[in-house]
């Protein structure tokens, strides 16, 4: 059952090729973050300053040329998507240990605790989620662990209203009051129905969000409220290289390429899911 | 219909409230110094007694967030620890200026965006439709801080075509002085008959204008051409057809004015969304509005100015959302009921 499910899903996914670009740029991220330290090609260069190198045009032995300090821009890249990559996993996490369990709470006991839940999160997000996480890192102090958790702070409430209607509607569904009836504790009904039962839009919910928060983190790290030097984070390097650019192309192009590169690829998936996870979706013409 | 805009607008101001109490709480609670900021870091103790009193920061939370509302509804929103000027002067100042770039840039999107949209509409599936599409895509995921920066190497260091950054040329605006009546340079330049300076104004405001329409504009190609094709579906188009009338009278005037009804809420929102965008924009193109002024506030921590723009962007964005929800319940019936 389980075999033919997944089948099916490959078939689908097969037959969608923006979804299928999408989902190997991810994997092909996945095995540079992974294995950063073989991909890149200066792997103990990447904050090492080499003066006499420095603002090397793309070459075959620099093919993303060298930056300011002279450190390879090809072996910094790969090593940023490790940072853009955690970024995303870590702000995301964040944002469901709040999210989720407030969501549940909110739908699954109702009436004042739900009243007061729903309008703080209509509050955080009555906030653009970007002016939100710049003003709380600002207040924080700029480095890159408070940007995370800057945006988790303003992304939790979408979590917490999804588990929220997911809960109510599953609350009232007949197989969860026949657990009831048979004495199935909260915790089991939480657990076994609603959680497993919201697992489908949560994770289409995170694709479509996981090129969203990278995004945010870069935009705050160009403005200098996010990772600090000499971290080699995307959107720092292009900060940095605003300095150089009109001289030296290719300092800034290149990071910026590859955070157009990841967030497509992510939106890509997210919405593969989307149309693949949910079928009422895929019937309605796009 | 009342009830339905009374329940709205309660809930909004509700909102509100709550929105400038985060606000405050974040300027306040999270340990930042803005006596230190204030006095310097020399001070003695008693000057930093003394300019605690001033700034009213020995007072509890909740009488020193009365107070700084009770300002602000009188349009006093505190000072600027680093202008030491009053920060809606300041904000006056710029905001004309961002507001200008943001309207310029959604009339890029418009003027471009329901055009493809009813394009890809009317040969859906074909190239324009495609195109449209990956330009869409790729309009969401591109950073558009270095969408900016790319525009500036291109178009102005390659190209020669427009100027780097600015609002005007620095030498136009001493010989051509454009008079301030509105603080939006074309439309000054333009009714003072400036067309010097208009020119100019002109050139400079292109370059961050395309930079901020390149979103807008694929969001609303696709939701001209998701409504072309709800409203194309429909019985009357058919009808129209079978009555002889030409495809292009049809698409433009029986299915493109129905619409757009949609798409002009979701500018709405655009508009807020713009808002934000340029913080990002006018830091790469030295435009000095209000992004500008902010992004220096949040390097200097300057929390009455973060503050207040704070408040005042998410009331804007309130206030954008609470006129789509009428306009979307005064055009559909169902949702003022509901």
């Amino acid at each position: 059952m389980v075999l033919h499910e997944i089948r099916h899903t490959l078939r689908l996914i097969r037959r969608n090729p923006l979804t299928l670009t999408g989902l190997s740029i991810v994997s092909l991220l996945v095995v540079v973050a992974l294995f950063a330290p073989w991909v890149a090609p200066y792997p103990n260069d990447i904050n090492t300053s080499h003066m006499a190198n420095k603002l090397q045009p793309p070459s075959l032995a620099h093919p993303c040329g060298t930056d300011e300090l002279g450190r390879d821009v090809s072996s910094r890249l790969v090593f940023g998507c490790r940072i853009s990559l955690q970024i995303g996993f870590l702000t995301i996490g964040l944002s469901l240990l709040i999210g989720v369990p407030l969501g549940v709470i909110a739908g699954y006991s109702g009436g004042k605790v739900d009243e007061i839940i729903m309008r703080v999160s209509d509050m955080v997000l009555s906030f653009p989620s970007l002016l939100l996480a710049m003003a709380i890192t600002a207040m924080l102090g700029p480095n890159l662990q408070n940007a995370m958790i800057a945006i988790a702070i303003s992304w939790w409430p979408w979590y917490t209203r999804l588990l929220r209607s997911e809960a109510i509607s599953v609350k009232e569904r007949e197989y969860v009051a026949a657990a009831k009836a048979i004495g199935a504790s909260w915790r089991r009904i939480v657990f076994k129905h609603v959680l497993r039962n919201s697992l489908t839009s949560l994770i289409i919910q995170i694709s479509v969000d996981f090129g969203a928060v990278i995004m945010t983190s870069a935009a705050l790290s160009f403005l200098g409220l996010g990772a600090q030097p000499p971290t080699p984070e995307w959107g720092l390097m292009i900060n940095i290289g605003r300095d150089f650019f009109l001289s030296y192309w290719w300092i800034v192009t290149f990071p910026g390429v590859a955070i157009f590169v990841t967030v497509l690829g992510f939106n890509l998936v997210g919405d593969g899911a989307r149309e693949i996870l949910d079928p009422r979706l895929s019937r309605r013409g796009r | 219909m009342a009830v339905y805009i009374i329940r709205r607008v309660t809930l909004a101001l509700v909102v509100m409230i709550g929105v400038s109490i985060i606000a405050f709480l974040l300027a306040r609670v999270i340990p930042s110094d803005p006596v230190g900021r204030w006095v310097g870091l020399r001070a003695k103790a008693e000057q930093r007694e003394k300019a605690r009193i001033e700034l009213g920061l020995d007072k509890p939370l909740y009488v020193q967030y009365f107070r700084y509302m009770k300002g602000f509804v009188r349009g006093d929103w505190g000072t600027s620890l680093y202008t030491h000027q009053p920060v809606l002067r300041d904000l006056a100042t710029h905001l004309p200026a961002s507001l200008e770039l943001i309207f310029f840039g959604m009339a890029i999107a418009l003027l471009l965006g329901i055009p493809l949209g009813t394009l890809s509409a009317a040969k859906s599936g074909g190239i324009v439709d495609h195109s449209s599409r990956v330009f869409s895509l790729a309009g969401i995921a591109l950073p558009t801080f270095w969408l900016a920066m790319i525009f500036q190497l291109v178009l102005f260091k390659q190209l020669h075509l427009f100027p780097l950054a600015g609002r005007i040329k620095a030498i136009t605006g001493i010989l051509h002085p454009i008079k301030h009546i509105t603080g939006f340079n074309l439309f000054d330049s333009l009714i003072t008959g400036n067309f010097t300076a208009f020119g100019s104004a002109f050139m400079h405001i292109i370059l961050p204008g395309i930079t901020l329409a390149a979103h807008p504009l694929g969001l609303i190609a696709r939701m001209t051409r998701a409504t072309m094709l709800e409203v194309l579906g429909e019985d009357y188009i058919r009808t129209a057809r079978s009555c002889g009338i030409g495809e292009v009278r049809i698409l433009l005037i029986y299915a493109l004015r129905n619409a757009l009804a949609p798409v002009l809420t979701i500018c709405a929102l655009l508009f807020a969304f713009s808002l934000v965008e340029t913080f990002l924009i006018e830091s790469v193109f030295t435009w000095p509005g209000l992004g500008f002024y902010t992004s220096n506030a949040i390097l200097t921590v300057d929390y009455p100015v973060i503050m207040g723009v704070t408040i005042l962007i998410s009331f804007t964005y309130i206030f954008l959302n609470l006129i789509v929800d009428i306009t979307q319940a005064f055009l559909d019936p169902r949702i003022r009921i509901s």
